[in-house]
């Protein structure tokens, strides 16, 4: 058992969070977050350069053959950077489930594109009902000819807005069935939602789009448990992003009490401040861990049901304290517009909903402790 | 990265659970709770000197075992869930032989560790005064220099494992001049001599696991000083930092947290389990989390310890957590059990064996002895955040 990151780790680390710090200042963040698009074309490409996309995937698809391990590295630098766009919704959504079960010529066709940030990609799973269990799903898909015909309505789908492809989730005669759709496609229409991270959550309505049978990601009614391996990747992903999250809080707010001076001495030095960091660094070393061993299950093929639902309950809810005691300590500042706190604070609140809060990890645990 | 135990480590375990799990079919003992600092049982401890079990870590030159800490954690967390009665050796095994070790002359070496190795070593530990606490340093019991020896007077409260010991580590003050935190001195010595009392003090279980320990002109030899002279509170911090890096920390009171498991399963409440309750599902799923990420923490710990690094903040954090889990399980085992929950371990009707009754009271302790978690969240600050004390 070793936690240390290799050399190579180091170095992606490193280079992630240079970059990160030289491109992405607060005030691009919010112009980011304030455009139409909600991401940065130049970046995306620069980062498509620097091999961000393509990192985990095989060489043969444009890729660097790293691990999922490498990628939660990265995930974790773009959390504490807040990195706004749509690179979880390719990369960790979708390019690993392409990667994971498309058949030969899907990968061959769509995994380049992703590696190469040509192609902007994303999962159409969740619907009205908010669920990420399989009676949530409504939306139909029925086989006509060649063809299969989509309709409904899917909800929360991030960055849709800009997305080329979607994977789509729909049932279909005796399961669900995933779909890789070209989000060009007739009878599709998006809307995107305010939120509170400020992110692209949409609305998407499918009437009657017409999707090729070739299009079939996976094996027809087969898809469920491929959507929970979705769930459970994206969920520790959001765990790593959570850990950049507020890890960053922990920094600015250890920063600020330092700083900060009242009764003629720096607040970092009262004891309740002192006791209030102290707290803040034990709920984000717990977060790491979590989240780590459970992208380091994920990386080796392990079974990892338990320990992903655990990381994930522990983060959101850690999440939330940590945010909680960071503003509590900045005081005034801390609640205004044009401080950066905010943006850590409403990203946290977004994650913590995000494939599957407490409460639905909870129970995930509940089983596997056979109560 | 690497969360996998090596394939000697799952060997290692399980080799373990295997012999504790034989003691128990023999009927040799019967877990539980707190059972590390209250199930003093020489035959046991003889049992684990016998295999080795005793200074784990330690250079092979001194007799122990060159195992890595994380080794050491898989044996005290497997004594930890069998609820095995290891009080006997736990101190003298967890933080005095690496004291000896660490700081001891190569005479205290050849003498004291194989005592420790052996088992026989049943210490206890003489740190806290009535008015020395959390600020330790302020400590009055004196060690005056007397030719070959030193005379020690003075008093000392909360000694755990002072009812049963045989050897006590004592931490004295012997330059009353300098200032106090650099005047003291740590000493290991046998309790056979005259002028030591112990008066046991009950805790808010009943049970009697620390005292006061009277020091009334008490003659002990030079010999019996460890490391050096007025520099003893500068070691006790980098021993402390050993002390607190234990699984004891989190599993104090493991075999309630199967105990509430198994009750949960298996008691009906209007014609359902209590585990079919959303409220009692949560609530145990949220300890398991508790639980595993408590676990974590106790790993990364020993995986500090074997890069060579003193865990001088990390066992501090993992204890800060380990106790405050310790209390949450206690209390939410005894909302479970509900009405129940309040019967002593004497009713004929309390449910799991008690152990919920006891550990809700006896787990108060924890987050006070071996560092307050107040005094160990001054240490996350000052060392681990840097923050200013001032």
């Amino acid at each position: 058992m070793n936690l240390a990151l290799s050399e190579e780790q180091e170095m992606l680390k490193k280079m992630a969070s240079d970059f990160l710090a030289d491109k992405l200042p607060k005030a691009t963040v919010k112009e980011i977050e304030e455009s139409e698009q909600g991401y940065s074309p130049e970046m995306w490409k620069e980062m498509a350069g620097l091999g961000w996309m393509g990192l985990a995937f095989p060489e043969k698809y444009g890729g660097s053959d790293m691990s999922f391990l490498d990628l939660a590295i990265l995930i974790e630098e773009m959390g504490r950077a807040c990195l706004p766009g749509p690179y979880f919704s390719t990369v960790v959504l979708s390019g690993f489930t392409i990667l994971d079960i498309g058949s030969e010529e899907q990968k061959a066709a769509y995994l380049p594109k992703i590696s190469s940030g040509e192609a902007i990609f994303t999962l159409a799973l969740t619907e009205p009902s908010a669920s990420y269990e399989q009676s949530g799903i409504e939306t139909k898909a029925s086989a006509e000819g060649d063809n299969y015909v989509i309709s409904g309505t899917k909800l929360f789908v991030p960055d849709a807005n800009v997305a080329d492809y979607m994977l789509v989730a729909a049932k279909t005669g005796k399961g669900v069935t995933l779909f890789i759709v070209d989000a060009k496609s007739p009878g599709i229409s998006t809307t995107v939602l305010k939120t509170i991270a400020n992110d692209k959550l949409c609305e998407v309505v499918f009437d009657k789009v017409k999707v090729p049978k070739d299009n079939i990601l996976g094996k027809p009614d087969q898809g469920w448990p491929e959507i929970e391996r979705i769930i459970q990747r994206a969920a520790v992903g959001k765990c790593c992003e959570m850990t950049g999250c507020i890890q960053q809080a922990l920094d600015m707010t250890v920063e600020y009490a330092k700083d900060r001076k009242q009764y003629g001495r720096p607040i970092g030095s009262f004891q309740v401040i002192q006791h209030y960091c102290a707290d803040m660094a034990t709920d984000v070393d717990g977060t790491r861990l979590s989240a780590y061993q459970a992208a380091w299950m994920l990386s080796e093929g392990l079974p990892c049901t338990q320990e992903v639902a655990i990381a994930k309950a522990w983060a959101g809810e850690a999440c939330q304290r940590v945010m909680a005691l960071a503003h509590q300590i900045h005081g005034a500042i801390g609640v205004t517009i044009d401080h950066d706190l905010q943006y850590y604070t409403r990203r946290a609140k977004a994650a913590e909903v995000s494939f599957g809060d407490a409460g639905f990890h909870r129970e995930v645990v509940a089983k596997e402790m056979g109560l | 990265m690497d969360f996998r135990l090596s394939e000697e480590q799952v060997k290692f375990r399980q080799e373990i659970r295997d012999f504790l799990e034989g003691e128990i079919k023999q009927g040799l003992w019967e877990p539980s709770c707190d059972a590390w600092i209250m199930g003093h049982d020489p035959e046991f401890t003889k049992r684990v000197a016998k295999k080795g079990w005793i200074g784990l870590t330690w250079p092979k030159e001194y007799g122990g075992q060159g195992r890595s800490y994380i080794d050491r954690l898989i044996l005290t967390e497997e004594m930890l869930r069998y609820g095995a009665p290891a009080a006997c050796h736990w101190f003298a095994d967890r933080q005095i032989g690496g004291a000896v070790v660490h700081y001891g002359t190569d005479q205290q070496k050849k003498e004291l560790l194989p005592m420790i190795l052996k088992g026989e070593a049943y210490v206890g530990l003489g740190m806290s005064e009535p008015d020395a606490g959390s600020d330790l340093a302020s400590l009055k019991t004196k060690a005056t220099e007397d030719g070959d020896d030193f005379i020690i007077d003075g008093q000392k409260t909360w000694t755990s494992g002072g009812g049963n010991m045989n050897w006590i580590y004592l931490v004295a003050r012997t330059d009353p001049d300098a200032p106090k935190h650099r005047g003291i001195s740590e000493f290991f010595f046998s309790t056979d001599l005259p002028g030591i009392s112990v008066a046991p003090i009950e805790d808010i279980t009943g049970g009697v696991h620390f005292n006061e320990v009277f020091f009334e002109n008490v003659r002990i030899p030079k010999t019996a000083l460890i490391g050096e002279r007025n520099k003893g509170f500068y070691q006790i911090l980098n021993q402390l930092d050993y002390e607190r890096s234990g699984m004891e920390r989190l599993m104090a009171n493991y075999p309630l947290f199967e105990a509430v498991i198994n009750y949960s399963k298996e008691t009906k409440r209007n014609g359902k389990t209590l585990s079919q309750n959303p409220l009692v599902r949560s609530k145990l799923a949220q300890l398991k989390i508790e639980f595993e990420i408590g676990r974590l923490h106790m790993y990364r710990v020993a995986m500090v310890m074997d890069e060579g690094r003193a865990p001088n903040w990390e066992s501090s954090m993992s204890k800060i957590y380990g106790t405050a889990f310790e209390q949450r399980l206690a209390g939410a085992a005894i909302e479970i059990a509900g009405l129940y929950g309040q019967l002593s371990p004497e009713s004929k009707r309390v449910p799991m064996h008690g152990m919920a009754y006891h550990s809700y009271l006896s787990s108060k302790g924890y987050s006070l002895q071996a560092g307050s978690s107040e005094v160990l969240k001054n240490i996350l600050a000052l060392r681990k955040l840097e923050m200013p004390s001032q």
